[in-house]
């Protein structure tokens, strides 16, 4: 086989790569990976949900510090993720808590966005309406503008979730676990071994997949927040 | 001449637009089809410029079979003005004018030039020329489309419901110039409109068609109103088709009565000596009307008629005369009448001074004189 | 981590971070250009029947969703390519590009009113005219507004490709990285960022320039 060209044959040894039982046990195996990729967003996305969450309601509340919103998914689309968090890990050390830091600093900005553009779009007579009933501030916040933002808010942990899920990825780079591993290994094994390629891909084939698994869950989620009438479109960037 | 003949439109789902169509389009002239919601008046005029094509039938143009002609070619020989004018947002007012005859390749000055005389045409100043049609109102936008739609001097224009978004004033300002312009230009002009007074107060010939696709009657907008073929055009054409049809009576040689005049400022002792019926006309130092003013009203005013406190004057009507005028209708006559506080309408000349004064009664015995000699079919 | 002046490395590795930008830019942009010209004859479609919108539309968000180092790692499997051809990273560049302005011409042609569409037609356009100097125009903005996405999102994605072997300014990183040079990491990411950024401001300012009428709207309505 030509070293550096997969063909056809590739597809075959990926597959067998991906469904060999060996490769889905034990503490490197496909089930632990993913669990692995899967703890690193969950938790990266709470803790970006649990500042961004409220940060962008009181701006979408106020209008004080719209530009903050604007400016920052704006700087952050063109940050290279690869850059920020073999810079992070740089500056402290190899372990969870640089990854995850860069990890929720990619998820703040969708949150944010969802949640200021949620809370802002919320229709203003029926703020006014909440108003005259005498609510106050927060009471209009609570009770009126979060639950019709709802919508936009899952929307945007939605599409920080993905990006998190694709940098992820990256985090094997820097010697952390998750599904990158697998590329990450099979990269650094060299094209002409039997763990080389294949194993990228198969690795690849299975963050796709996984991917597309959590997309379609979210969607699915998010269906059921959102009534049909407020299905929202957003242009955010693609990251990693 | 635009000539259907037995044109049919039917769409796949089997609703019937237009059913088995005959009608003549005189040139020169502007006819207009009206009806209600989903009675084909616009598929018809869409069918002229082969927006749509029939299902059966055939159309003629000046006697040739459209079907023969390459649409965009024929459209290009169409004008085509429609609601909301459908101006090109990123054109300028100008550039937009000017679509046309560069579409048929004359070069961008020559079309230019020619855009900017429409312009003015219509009535727009040539400082928009520049503007972006978001920059304009929507009469002036509709004004836009309209010399668009002329930028090729093309012999026939099709109208669909231009001015229906537009509000009754500039409306009224937009139908005024449409008849001013085909005064001087003769085009052969289709409108479509759901508005009957709008049909009869511009239509030379009104087509009326019912829902389904059927024409009920076409006719002039006087016979339309005289004589409604059935009960669908009699109770489209409204309740108030006897009044209405007052507008297509001239009012020329109508009895015009004394009316009792003060001028703006005579003393009130004056002024009550001159009233009739408790009733008279204050009138500026041109003999222009300003209000009415009663015995009532006269007794609070101390030194002089006040112009502030007058009851406002009805309708004026305007009666022929040697100041250039133009004549009013009789329908005119009898609003001028019942508009009026002192149950008299004011007849001005064309330079607006009161000539005299015009009752109901006169209007209405003028209407039985015209009836009885066969000017109006009874 | 080493963090010295960062003159005298900068001095010595001039030629080398110029070559590498460069590469970076040919790795970056030319998918962008590619996905935009696929892009719009698809979004012509996709807006024009409701049979390839019902297609496109969903197949865009899929492959937008796929991660991009996965995507990278597979392109060699689909395509054949050697695994350090430069298509790897060129190829998922340019189908996010047309995965996210698929939608975005579908939807800007969706949005040109019937009224402007219907009085181009009764003026006596001719198809393909009409969609090119009528319907296209009035889609600028947004497609603009898209590209400028596609344009900053290819710039920060293209240094993935660093991690199986497709050069740039990722190469810098990943070699920083192993080399523990910050300096070298730090320039990576602010040349990224900076051209990205600068890259977009251009963009907008072309799309200002080309579409004259979108400021039009505030004006006078006299």
């Amino acid at each position: 086989m030509d070293q550096g060209r997969p063909g056809g044959e590739g597809v075959n040894s990926a597959f067998n790569w991906l469904f060999d039982p060996d490769h889905w046990s034990g503490p490197t195996g496909f089930p632990a990976r993913i669990l692995e990729h899967l703890g690193y967003t969950g938790l990266s996305v709470l803790i970006a949900a649990l500042i961004a969450v409220p940060v962008g309601a009181v701006i979408g509340h106020t209008g004080r510090g719209t530009f903050l919103v604007a400016g920052l998914s704006n700087g952050l689309r063109a940050l290279p993720e690869l850059g920020l968090l073999t810079l992070l890990v740089l500056l402290t050390y190899v372990g969870l808590l640089p990854v995850v830091v860069s990890l929720v600093v990619l998820a703040l900005p969708p949150v944010l966005a969802g949640t200021y553009a949620g809370v802002r779009n919320v229709d203003r007579s029926v703020v006014d309406a909440a108003r005259g009933m005498g609510m106050r501030g927060p009471s209009v916040l609570w009770r009126v503008e979060l639950p019709n933002a709802l919508p936009l808010i899952v929307g945007g942990i939605r599409s920080a979730t993905l990006q998190v899920i694709a940098t992820a990825t990256i985090a094997a780079y820097v010697s952390l676990g998750g599904l990158g591993r697998f590329v990450i290994d099979g990269n650094n094994a060299g094209p002409g071994s039997p763990d080389g390629y294949p194993q990228m891909a198969a690795g690849a084939v299975a963050v796709a997949a996984l991917a597309l698994t959590v997309e379609g869950v979210l969607a699915l989620a998010q269906r059921l927040v959102v009534s049909p009438g407020l299905r929202a479109t957003n242009l955010v960037g693609k990251n990693t | 001449m635009i000539e259907f003949q037995a044109v049919t439109k039917r769409y796949p789902d089997g609703t019937v637009a237009v059913d088995s169509l005959d009608l003549t389009v005189e040139d020169g002239r502007i006819t207009v089809f009206v009806g209600p919601s989903g009675c084909g008046k616009t598929t018809s005029l869409r069918m002229i410029n082969r927006m749509i094509d029939p299902t059966s039938g055939t159309i003629l143009l000046n006697g040739k079979d459209i079907r023969e002609s390459d649409p965009p070619l024929l459209r290009r020989g169409i004008g085509y003005v429609i609601q909301h004018a459908g101006l090109f947002p990123h054109r300028t007012v100008l550039d937009n004018v000017a679509t046309v005859p560069l579409l048929s390749g004359v070069d961008k000055r020559t079309a230019r030039s020619r855009a900017a005389e429409l312009m003015e045409l219509v009535g727009l100043p040539s400082t928009m020329a520049k503007r972006y049609p978001a920059q304009l109102s929507g009469g002036q936008q509709q004004r836009v489309g309209v010399a668009r739609a002329l930028a090729a001097d093309p012999p026939v224009l099709l109208m669909d419901e231009p001015f229906s978004a537009v509000d009754p004033i500039v409306r009224d300002d937009l139908q005024q110039q449409l008849l001013r312009l085909q005064s001087e230009l003769d085009k052969t002009i289709v409108f479509v409109t759901h508005d009957i007074d709008e049909a009869i107060k511009l239509g030379d010939r009104v087509a009326v068609f019912r829902v389904g696709g059927r024409l009920a009657q076409y006719d002039s907008p006087s016979a339309l109103l005289a004589k409604p073929a059935d009960d669908f055009v009699s109770s489209f054409v409204g309740r108030d088709r006897g009044y209405r049809a007052l507008g297509f009576l001239t009012a020329t040689g109508i009895p015009v009565g004394e009316v009792a005049t003060v001028r703006a400022g005579d003393a009130p002792e004056r002024a009550r000596e001159a009233l009739v019926d408790g009733w008279a006309v204050v009138v500026d130092e041109q003999n222009r009307p300003l209000g009415w003013v009663s015995a009532d009203l006269l007794s609070t005013m101390d030194k002089s008629v006040d112009t502030e406190a007058l009851v406002s004057g009805g309708s004026l009507f305007e009666v022929d005369s040697s100041a250039g005028g133009t004549a009013g209708s009789l329908r005119n006559a009898l609003d001028a009448a019942l508009s009026s506080p002192a149950a008299v309408g004011i007849a001005v000349d064309g330079t607006g001074a009161v000539v005299g004064g015009v009752t109901a009664d006169t209007v209405l015995s003028a209407l039985a004189d015209a009836r009885s000699s066969g000017e109006v079919p009874g | 981590m080493n963090i010295d002046w960062p003159w005298p490395w900068l001095e010595r590795n001039l030629d080398d971070i110029a070559e590498a930008t460069g590469q970076h830019l040919y790795l970056a942009l030319l998918p962008v250009l590619v996905g935009l010209v696929i892009s719009v004859p698809l979004g012509w479609a996709a807006s024009r029947w409701r049979l390839a919108r019902g297609i496109l539309v969903p197949l865009a968000g899929v492959l937008y969703t796929i991660p991009s180092l996965a995507l990278i790692t597979l392109v060699p499997l689909a395509l054949g390519t050697k695994i350090i051809d430069p298509l790897n990273v060129q190829v998922p560049l340019a189908i996010y590009t047309i995965a996210l302005l698929v939608r975005s011409v579908s939807d800007a042609l969706r949005a040109v009113p019937g009224d402007v569409i219907a009085a181009a037609t009764a003026i006596g356009y001719r198809p393909v005219r009409q969609f090119l100097s009528v319907e296209l125009p009035l889609a600028v903005p947004v497609i603009i507004a898209g590209l400028r996405v596609a344009v900053v999102s290819a710039m920060s994605l293209t240094a993935v490709g660093a991690l199986v072997g497709i050069g740039g300014l990722g190469q810098l990183i990943t070699e920083g990285f192993l080399r523990n040079n910050g300096v070298e990491l730090v320039v990576a990411i602010v040349l990224i960022v900076v051209i990205a950024l600068l890259i977009d401001a251009l963009l907008l300012l072309a799309g200002r320039v080309i579409t004259p009428w979108t400021r039009a709207g505030r004006g006078v309505k006299a």
